[in-house]
């Protein structure tokens, strides 16, 4: 297994703008490579990634701009771990149900495919939000070394 | 920031859009523009090539979602071509596949619309 490189800044802070997704990624996907992942896996966890801040971008701040996605990486063990905490809306996951995509079609519904894919893409998704204070999301991802 | 740009040709009476880029929520509006654009013109039959997307994110598949309905109620379609098997992979996990017909090439997308076209003339 590799380390994540020091050089690499493990924390990334941005606002609240759809705009700043592509910088979410590659700080992600410089993440996820120097963890050891190959581009395959990387692909699945900066997707996963993009998902989450969407989803804060659109609910927790309702578009508003000036809100701030702190993006945290760390290797606990061998789990990849992404934590990525904001300081918008509380979150209920568990309103969001797993979609059925004829049915989506038919009712013209297009959210929820995001968190659906963040649990697949991942191992674990877990939410924690403190109203008023704080929301965090936290993905992992297991390392399976290459040897 | 990631760029995000569509063309669209006109071949055979079918509009091509061309995506080029990467499709995420910033960018979806890009490519919802290009629908309305062609819905306006009266052009439903509609073949979208992925050969230059290197991404997407859900926020580009709500974009199909959100305009398929009103294409096929106007007899119309949106077939997808050429794409790579990373794209291809998000839209089988959310079942994309059973709602959209996917082609290798844009010829064999064309040649479906047209074959539509016969079948309804002959009836």
């Amino acid at each position: 297994m590799k380390t994540l490189n020091n050089k690499t800044s493990n924390e990334l802070t941005v606002k609240s703008k759809t705009e700043n997704l592509s910088l979410i990624r590659e700080f992600v996907c410089d993440a996820a490579k120097g963890a050891g992942f190959d581009q395959l896996t990387a692909d699945k966890i900066i997707l996963a990634v993009d998902e989450a801040c969407t989803n804060i971008i659109k609910h927790a701040y309702k578009y508003y701009p000036d809100g701030t996605i702190l993006v945290k990486v760390k290797i606990s063990g061998t789990t990849f771990i992404v934590e990525i905490v904001d300081h918008g809306n509380a979150f209920k996951p568990n309103s969001v149900t797993t979609p059925d995509i004829e049915e989506y079609y038919k009712q013209h519904k297009i959210g929820g495919l995001g968190m659906y894919l963040m649990k697949t893409l991942m191992d674990d998704v877990k939410y924690n939000s403190i109203p008023g204070k704080y929301n965090k999301v936290k993905l992992s991802k297991k390392i399976i070394s290459a040897a | 920031m990631s760029e995000f740009t569509t063309s669209t040709k006109q071949l055979d009476g079918v509009s091509v859009i061309n995506l080029k880029g990467f499709l995420d929520a910033h960018t979806a509006q890009v490519l919802e523009a290009a629908f309305t654009s062609l819905i306006n013109d009266g052009k439903f039959n509609i073949v979208v090539n992925f050969k230059d997307l290197a991404y997407i994110s859900s926020a580009g598949l709500g974009v199909f979602m959100a305009y398929i309905e009103n294409i096929r109620d106007n007899n119309g379609d949106i077939k997808l071509v050429e794409m790579n098997e990373k794209v291809f992979n998000i839209f089988d996990l959310l079942g994309f596949p059973l709602l959209y017909q996917i082609f290798n090439n844009e010829e064999d997308a064309i040649k479906k619309f047209n074959e539509a076209k016969q079948s309804e003339n002959a009836e």
